[in-house]
């Protein structure tokens, strides 16, 4: 206390990270409620590399260690790490994934506060590079695929590899809608006739609808606690939703709905908990704008015709590489100078 | 493979031609690198850099023929300066250049014997006096140069370091460790 | 009722004036001694006009106003000048600064008192220069002198702000001259909305205020032209710019005068004190505290200037668990390097801090760029960016970013989840950009007195040579030397004369006035001479204001 203000708000980087954790507990309910709890050892396994792996490097570093493993920046990334890869994967893809996240997308950039790009969607991006098929293997949700696992078998799989006798992996995985979608229609499938498919349920999909309404529903308690701003979700999600319209009513065999666009993939986590990364996107009103517009262009253009099933990482960090940019051009008139520039 | 060959050598010659061109007809008199460098040189035209003053050592540097870290009035900041003006390297101050606190040159009223010697080596006029009356340097106008000092037949001069003051002093650079602080005030 | 503006940003601390705001104002208690700085104003320091040994009487000028800027400063009581010399003051470098001590005799004894009854009768510059020479200065804590700031042209000035948010935390002390002194400062709103012939008098006051703003409403009435406005709770709302943004809905940019778009804005107490000053010539010797904080019975104070914070402390009631003291709010306060500085006219507060109240500083973390910082600006800047320019001793780019336009309000530090202390940064950064634009000055004029020097040595020693050049000649001429043909002059002689004579030629036609046509003056130009003519005025006016002062010294 040696100079003004000698008050602060008691407020802290821990406590807003904390709170975005908690904003992801009713996606990550549903998601247990259809896949089954083999996405909390996933959860798990991503939370303890992220701590370890971040220990470690502010060892290397030098840096205190505790002030920043109780910041919680590190369980957030984990988290949104593991929520974006399938829930049934060898342990491994899930360690190896955080580990990079943390050590090289995060402290090697600087750590907290000056990392360029989200780092759980680096590990996202080289996971998915490195190692696609097990990126694919998606958990089918109850009551769907030929056969349900139970948490015995899923931890058996996970850690041994071993399924239980008769069960092949296809038959208790399957594609994603989004990647499903692509490959139907790559075959000359029917919108429509693709839509009548199982898998897709009233929205969006069986199960991944409703688990992308609990991120919306997270998203929105953060905005009711201003932890986020409304310009990040709101224009990505207006923005993809215009795109991804205008494109359906022009061609509604080869374009799904706005609709569809929203409640697949990662639209709904993205807009609410990956965009809105407060280290890694713009600081002005505006330039926030501009990064959730772009970013909502991007995947719609990736979702649609790119070689990934689902968009939203790779136009995160596409759009992270012009945050700096897009900062320097849209700094604000600042008060009594509004008619200056 | 012919042809483009040809097609790059025209565009090289041409884009040769008219840099050329541009290098004539755009040049400009004088050096102005010599006076940009002369800017941001702290003018005590001290001669501790070895050269007989700011705009010497600023034609030297101008000409690569000195560093960049031998003005120890300039501080490091004034190297670093130097270094983004000429887009090269900080260097840090080497061996026996090492800057002093910026003083003033304070004249003995009492034991002045009016030689007007240091007069004639202030390079900045800030000695006022005239011949057997008593000198005195103006405050403001000193740079701090120790010139006088030596030329002074009976040592009368002096420099004072320049106190801090509510005047001029400086917010510090703020030092954080960032650790839980067991140092409260 | 009139429609409010918001500014931008703006947080939400708690208040914690209830403390103090409960009992009315105290006398305080004829200190010891009185520790006057001779610098409490922003400008020029005062100069002494006493001697050590010499008695003063309460209201005697003791340091007179020295240079455009300053105001004078006065013996707060009767009593005897002990010393003069450095002591330590309320500076955040904790720096000395020259005071002059005086040790109270207990008479309280007044030196005779010019009032003015009809002050609407005595000229306008007269005005100011008695408020100048009672000390008055801002009270608000930007202590400018008043005089300086009192000064207008004819409907240039539509609206008079009277400052009486009071936003900081803790402080009351504008609360409590509200409720018990209301008409004397309307009255000397009167006197201010006169001196700048201002068409109307807005005074804001923050909602958490109601007895003083029913006190102000019920004096106001008296007064026409005058609307005491309520204005929403958030810090700072009382900022000079932040409260004309709130009842004008005028921005007044960094470097801007105000009067420029037609306000100007004043403290409350600043009111009181010009009032006053002129009606009953009382110099600015004294000032309301609020003491509040760790002490046992949080008050109001009427102090006097120079009295020892300590001895202030005192009688409040020392509490023990005092780890400073802090003059000014918890937001923009200043934290006293001893307790034996004085009391100042930017006293508002003093807050005697305990770890129990103001909490050591939480771990420092790094910025995650949460823009909570920009959202409380209300300067509207980005702080993040600031600070990470500051931070990287980037000056450039950090003025480029308006640093100059941060108030130093301390909002953004107040909200920062990393508990960075962005305003540090910001002072410092100031601070270091101030100082390279002084050495940048001294080095030019070093140059340019240099580059004067060289050439004229070069002059002189080319006049010498000519000299002795043409005494040769003049020598050779006279004796009867062997036939030459050969001017003795070498050729390069020749032509340095002959260019010598062009400059003086040169120099002559350009010392030649030529006197601009003086008639047949467009409206503009006059307009234009007017108002150099005025600005004259003014300063015959301040120099005898100076002068004027002289026999007393
Ligand atoms: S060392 Fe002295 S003379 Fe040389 S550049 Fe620096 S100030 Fe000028
Ligand atoms: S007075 Fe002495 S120290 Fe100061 S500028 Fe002149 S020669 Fe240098
Ligand atoms: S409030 Fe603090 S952490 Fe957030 S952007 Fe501002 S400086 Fe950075
Ligand atoms: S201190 Fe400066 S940057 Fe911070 S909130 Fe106040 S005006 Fe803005």
């Amino acid at each position: 206390m040696l100079f003004s203000p000698y008050i602060t708000k008691p407020d802290s980087v821990s406590k807003i990270m904390l709170q975005v954790l908690f904003a992801l507990i009713p996606g990550i309910a549903i998601y247990v409620w259809f896949y089954g709890p083999a996405i909390l050892v996933s959860l798990l396994l991503a939370s303890l590399t992220a701590l370890s792996t971040e220990a470690l490097m502010l060892k290397l570093r030098e840096r205190p260690i505790a002030p920043f493993l109780k910041d919680n920046s590190a369980l957030l990334t984990a988290w949104l790490l593991a929520l974006s890869i399938p829930p049934l994967a060898p342990w491994w893809l899930i360690v190896v994934g955080t580990m990079f996240a943390i050590a090289i997308a995060k402290h090697l950039y600087g750590g907290l506060g000056s990392n360029p790009f989200n780092p759980a969607m680096i590990g996202y991006a080289v996971l998915i590079i490195s190692f696609p098929s097990q990126m694919t293997h998606w958990l089918a949700p109850g009551g769907l695929g030929s056969a349900g696992l139970d948490f015995q078998s899923q931890l058996n799989y996970i850690f041994r590899g071993a399924l239980p006798d008769g069960l092949t992996l296809d038959g208790v995985t399957m594609a994603t809608p989004l990647d499903t979608l692509k490959t139907q229609l790559h075959m000359n499938g029917q919108m429509k006739s693709i839509l009548e498919m199982p898998i897709y349920g009233r929205l969006a999909g069986v199960g991944s609808e409703w688990v992308s309404l609990g991120f919306l529903l997270g998203g929105i308690y953060l905005y009711a606690r201003r932890i986020i701003g409304w310009h990040i979700p709101a224009i990505f999600l207006i923005t993809l939703f215009a795109i991804s319209g205008v494109f359906h009513l022009m061609d509604p065999a080869r374009y799904a709905g706005p609709l569809f666009q929203w409640f697949s993939g990662a639209s709904m986590l993205g807009a609410f908990f990956i965009l809105t990364d407060p280290i890694t996107s713009p600081t002005t009103p505006k330039g926030r704008m501009i990064f959730a517009f772009g970013a909502a262009i991007l995947t719609f253009l990736i979702r649609v015709y790119g070689g990934f099933p689902d968009g939203v990482a790779f136009a995160t960090l596409l759009m992270n590489i012009c945050v700096p940019l897009i900062d320097a051009w849209t700094q604000p008139a600042v008060f009594g100078r509004k008619d200056e520039r | 493979m012919l042809s483009a060959l040809l097609a790059m050598g025209a565009i090289a010659i041409t884009l040769g031609a008219v840099l050329g061109f541009a290098a004539i007809r755009f040049r400009v008199e004088g050096n102005p690198l010599v006076d940009k460098i002369d800017a941001v040189l702290p003018q005590t035209q001290c001669g501790q850099c070895g050269y007989p003053g700011c705009k010497p050592y600023a034609t030297a540097i101008a000409e690569g023929t000195a560093d960049i870290n031998l003005c120890p009035p300039g501080g490091e900041e004034g190297i670093h300066k130097l270094a983004d003006l000429l887009g090269t390297e900080f260097k840090p101050f080497g061996g026996s250049t090492v800057p002093k606190p910026k003083s003033v040159a304070l004249i003995d009223e009492s034991t002045c014997i009016g030689c007007t010697l240091c007069i004639q080596a202030c390079p900045v006029d800030a000695i006022v006096g005239a011949a057997k009356q008593m000198h005195t340097v103006i405050a403001a106008e000193c740079t701090g140069c120790e010139l006088c000092v030596p030329p002074c037949p009976v040592d009368c001069i002096s420099m004072e370091p320049i106190a801090d003051t509510t005047g001029n002093w400086k917010w510090q650079y703020p030092v954080y460790a960032i650790m839980p602080s067991q140092t409260a005030p | 009722m009139r429609k409010l503006h918001t500014f931008h940003g703006g947080v939400h601390p708690a208040t914690c004036k209830t403390q103090s705001n409960g009992s009315p104002i105290a006398k305080a208690k004829l200190p010891s001694k009185l520790v006057i700085p001779l610098r409490q104003h922003v400008g020029h320091s005062a100069r002494t006009t006493v001697e050590v040994g010499e008695r003063v009487r309460k209201g005697q000028i003791i340091g007179q106003a020295d240079g455009h800027v300053s105001s004078a400063v006065h013996a707060s009581t009767s009593g005897t000048i002990s010393a003069i010399g450095m002591q330590p003051v309320a500076h955040p470098s904790g720096l000395p600064e020259p005071c002059i001590t005086l040790i109270p005799d207990g008479l309280d004894e007044w030196m005779e008192l010019e009032p003015c009854e009809d002050w609407k009768a005595v000229p306008h510059s007269e005005l100011r220069h008695r408020l100048r020479n009672a000390g008055v200065v801002g009270l608000g804590g930007a202590v400018f002198p008043s005089d300086m700031k009192l000064y207008a042209h004819k409907h240039k000035i539509k609206t008079l702000v009277l400052n009486g948010a009071e936003c900081e935390p803790y402080i009351t002390c504008d609360d409590l001259l509200m409720r018990e002194r209301a008409e004397e400062v309307l009255k000397g709103a009167e006197l201010m909305r006169e001196l700048l012939y201002a068409d109307e008098v807005l005074i804001g006051i923050e909602d958490n205020k109601p007895e003083a703003i029913a006190a102000m409403r019920d004096a106001a009435g008296k007064h026409s032209g005058m609307e005491v406005i309520a204005v929403p709770t958030i810090y700072p709302g009382g900022g000079a710019k932040q409260l004309i943004r709130v009842l004008t809905g005028i921005e007044v940019a960094a470097g801007v005068r105000s009067t420029d778009l037609g306000v100007q804005c004043f403290n409350v107490g600043t009111a009181y004190s010009a009032w006053r000053a002129i009606r009953f010539g009382e110099p600015l010797i004294s000032r309301i505290v609020t003491v509040t904080g760790n002490v046992e019975s949080p008050q109001n104070f009427e102090a006097l200037i120079g009295m020892p914070i300590a001895e202030l402390i005192a009688q409040a009631g020392n509490l023990p668990g005092t780890t400073g003291l802090i003059m000014g709010g918890p937001m923009m306060g200043v934290l006293l390097p001893s307790d034996k500085a004085g009391v100042v006219k930017a006293t508002n507060c003093i807050i005697a801090a305990s770890d129990a109240l103001f909490p050591p500083p939480r771990p420092v973390l790094p910025c995650i760029r949460c823009t909570r910082c920009a959202d409380a600006c209300p300067a509207e800047l980005q702080p993040q960016d600031l600070y990470w320019f500051a931070r990287a001793k980037n000056f450039t780019k950090a003025e480029e970013y308006h640093l100059f336009d941060c108030i130093e309000c301390g909002a953004c530090s107040y909200v920062c989840p990393s508990n960075i202390p962005l305003v540090q940064y910001y002072r410092f950064a100031k601070s270091e950009i101030w100082a390279q634009q002084a050495g940048q000055k001294a080095a030019d004029a070093a140059r340019e007195r240099h580059e004067f020097r060289e050439s004229r040595l070069e002059r002189d020693k080319r006049e010498k040579a000519e000299k002795l050049a043409a005494k040769e000649k003049a020598a050779a001429r006279s004796e009867p030397a062997p036939v030459s043909d050969k001017p003795d002059t070498k050729p390069q002689d020749e032509i340095a004369r002959k260019i010598q004579a062009a400059i003086d030629q040169a120099k002559a036609q350009a010392a030649e006035v030529k006197p601009k046509n003086t008639e047949q003056l467009t409206p503009q130009q006059m307009a234009e001479i007017a108002e150099i003519e005025a600005r004259r005025a003014r300063i015959r006016e301040i120099a005898q204001a100076s002068t004027d002062a002289q026999p007393r010294e």
